[in-house]
């Protein structure tokens, strides 16, 4: 049985009640407060963005190409009931209902940098679990060298699909190293709540050193294999996008410069700040591309 | 009866109407309504208006073939796309870019995208210093107008500009395209008949 709704959030409460951000963070903060789950030496110090921010501006073209279309559109996708299908190299294949998939998976919250290839940032604060946990679980195979992942499609309920803007399913992948890393981690929750559906509910892909494309919503396939997976931008324009599309302030997009980017929120006169390597991630991750050509391996 | 009616309105209507989106945008900023990203509202607000009323301008010709004699406007509309085009650089340079020269100045001569748009503007300057009535006596009737030819390419690189901004094309930006080809191959259709008659 599934409930369909074109009701967004705005019709949920009314505007008056909306919690501000100051009172989000301390519910979530409650929620998250029991001993196991302190703050992650992985979260970064800087203020999350408002949840109005990252609810409210979005890229996800199965809803529209416009920033505001998935606010406005997204509330009429069904997101219960949710089935994964895992395939390729895998110990344990099969469609999983989600509830099923991320049971025994340990929750917790990661306030992640986030920069989109457009040269935006934010700061949010995602509730999730890391993916190697879901690969360990499902018993990756030797042999397998990469994630691929897949978006679901059902163009009735996302718009976007019904044009050609792109090739749908949209698609991403990881190299296995990447995949597995304690920063990659599967999102299902944002400020405490369930995702927003217009920030990839119920689960989503989240790579803090990678542009925000990487990170694939609504997910419903992930395989497991050993040859690169496709992903969408870089089959729709490869000299712009790579398969690693890791940030990288060196390595400008062929139409703009990736030195600088401009946080969300920060008000009309703050500017740029510079943008720094791996998305200031370089710590944890730089290891991963020891000796690699970052400007061929874009 | 809309000719007759607008008759009546003085040109410089055009600046008030003209400067409507201009203060919708600013009232929406002030009030905190323009959207959670203000930079780009504004930005992409004051180059879609731009890129409007230049394509405002070249209807000017074509509409009064069928009839519709707007002339006493187009002055001040292509007046009004300056003052856009103008206002949308310098967000760009301002807002956008934070005055980061270092950055906006390799951008203006490697990111086509912007080298396409600065090319516009620039092909507007001598258009906009030129539309008064001392600069038409001066240049004489015909050297004005193959001057303000200028229009043309300069409103094509505005429209490739906008086409080349975004990550993929979208509805709105093949609407554009598809209208200022229109305007262009009405314009070549009736040079055509032109020089078929004998014009």
């Amino acid at each position: 049985m599934t409930f369909k709704t074109k009701l967004r959030w705005s019709d949920v409460t009314p505007q008056a009640l909306f919690l501000n951000r100051r009172q989000i963070m301390a519910g979530g903060a409650a929620l998250l407060a029991s001993p196991a789950l302190g703050k992650s030496p992985y979260s970064t110090d800087d203020a999350p963005n408002t949840f109005e921010e990252i609810s409210g501006y979005n890229n996800y073209y199965e809803f529209g190409t416009a920033k505001e279309d998935p606010a406005a559109y997204a509330g009429a996708l069904t997101t219960t009931p949710w089935t994964v299908q895992v395939d390729g190299m895998v110990d344990k294949p099969g469609t999983y209902d989600l509830g099923d998939l991320i049971s025994g998976m340990t929750m917790e919250e990661r306030i992640y940098r986030f920069r989109c290839v457009e040269a935006w940032s934010m700061i949010i604060p995602w509730q999730g679990f890391q993916l190697s946990a879901l690969l360990t679980k499902l018993g990756v195979q030797a042999g397998a060298k990469y994630v691929g992942f897949e978006t679901l499609v059902r163009p009735e309920e996302m718009p976007g699909q019904q044009m050609g803007i792109l090739d749908w399913p949209y698609v991403e992948g990881l190299r296995l190293d990447e995949a597995m890393h304690p920063l990659t981690l599967i999102a299902t929750g944002l400020y405490g709540q369930p995702l927003p559906n217009q920030n990839g509910a119920p689960i989503r892909l989240v790579v803090p050193w990678k542009y925000g494309f990487k990170n694939i919503k609504a997910i419903v396939r992930i395989t497991l294999t050993d040859t690169q997976p496709a992903c969408t931008w870089n089959k729709m324009a490869p000299q712009e996008y790579g398969f690693y599309a890791n940030v990288n302030p060196q390595v400008d997009h062929p139409r703009w410069s990736q030195a600088s980017e401009r946080r969300i929120g920060a008000g009309l006169l703050a500017g740029r700040q510079d943008t720094l390597m791996f998305n200031g991630y370089g710590d944890e991750v730089a290891s991963l591309y020891a000796g690699m050509d970052l400007m061929a391996n874009y | 009866m809309l000719a007759r009616a607008l008759r009546h309105v003085p040109p410089w209507t055009i600046y008030i109407v003209g400067a409507l989106p201009a203060l919708w945008m600013t009232y929406q900023t002030l009030t905190g309504t323009i959207g959670i990203d203000p930079v780009r509202a504004i930005e992409w607000g004051l180059g879609l208006w731009a890129l409007r009323l230049l394509i405002a301008t070249l209807c000017v010709t074509p509409l009064r073939w069928v009839g519709l004699n707007l002339m006493r406007f187009r002055r001040q509309l292509g007046l009004v796309a300056f003052a856009y085009v103008v206002l949308h650089f310098t967000a760009w340079l301002t807002i956008d870019m934070g005055l980061r020269w270092g950055q906006i100045l390799p951008d203006l001569v490697k990111r086509w995208y912007i080298v396409v748009g600065m090319a516009a503007l620039i092909l507007l300057v001598p258009l906009a210093v030129t539309s008064n009535t001392a600069a038409i006596r001066r240049l004489g009737a015909k050297g004005w107008n193959r001057l303000h030819k200028l229009a043309y390419p300069a409103t094509i690189l505005a429209t490739v500009h906008f086409m080349m901004v975004g990550k993929v094309y979208t509805a709105e930006v093949l609407i554009y395209a598809g209208i200022l080809c229109a305007l262009l191959a009405v314009r070549v259709g009736r040079s055509v008949l032109q020089w078929r008659d004998g014009a």
